[in-house]
């Protein structure tokens, strides 16, 4: 793969059922568009656990599996900088009101860990409120050359 | 005691939910030494992270003992960002895994 195709702003929006299938299938379609941006081996892994960890949590927390609710994810490739969006039509949530999970009461808590994994694969994260409902998360990693 | 041979993928509605069983079920036979071998898990998300903790929780609880033996780097690494390679007491080699229940 050449610096040409890398090069390019490359953008895949699509729209998924509320079943865990979509989690497979979000993940796919992030770790091929993360290859042709120029991400390798560990990076990919982080990568594709954010991916799955939020769509899970649009699946499960937002839309909780409704048939009538999507779950939208957007991937851009845009140079150096790797974007995946996902949006939920759910009820929403604070993030600021999310327990942290390394504290020492939280330790042994079976749940509460995927947004701090989120945060902890990826480069930058947002959450966004959407009108009239829906979360919308955003994620971003950045290729770095030569790791 | 037991070992438990888990392999493959520990995530939500894939493995997480048979790990719980085998471990239900050894609790409820009375067993309460485990040595869980996760040497052949490929994948785990936050959900079989959570399954883990719910395992040892459970086996504590009872007054047994669950040990993790073989992990792989990739477990490993979330064990260790999620500050619970500490809590869970890790092992490379079975024989000395099997040694260390008291």
């Amino acid at each position: 793969m050449g610096q040409n195709s890398r090069g390019e702003v490359k953008t895949i929006d699509r729209s998924l059922d509320s079943t865990l299938d979509s989690v497979d299938d979000a993940e796919n379609l992030a770790l091929g568009l993360a290859r042709e941006a120029g991400f390798r081996d560990e990076e990919l892994q982080k990568i594709g656990m954010a991916v799955r960890e939020s769509v899970v949590n649009a699946i499960v927390h937002g839309n909780r599996y409704s048939a009538d609710k999507k779950v939208r994810v957007t991937l851009v490739k845009n140079g150096s900088r790797f974007t995946v969006r996902v949006a939920d039509q759910g009820e929403g949530f604070d993030p600021d009101a999310l327990p942290d999970p390394l504290a020492q009461e939280n330790l042994l808590r079976q749940s509460g860990r995927g947004i701090f994994l989120i945060r902890a694969f990826m480069d930058e994260f947002q959450v966004r409120r959407l009108e009239p409902h829906g979360t919308e998360i955003t994620m971003v990693k950045y290729v770095v050359e030569n790791e | 005691m037991s070992v438990v041979d888990a392999a493959g993928r520990i995530t939500l509605g894939e493995g997480s939910s048979a790990l719980r069983e085998t471990i239900r079920e050894l609790v409820n036979k009375g067993q309460k030494k485990i040595l869980l071998n996760l040497a052949e898990v490929s994948y785990i998300d936050s959900s079989g992270i959570g399954e883990l903790v719910s395992a040892f929780t459970t086996v504590t609880n009872q007054g047994g003992q669950l040990k993790l033996l073989g992990l792989t780097k990739r477990v490993k690494d979330l064990l260790q960002i999620t500050k619970l390679y500490t809590v869970f007491d890790v092992h490379e080699d079975e024989a000395h895994a099997i040694r260390s229940f008291t």
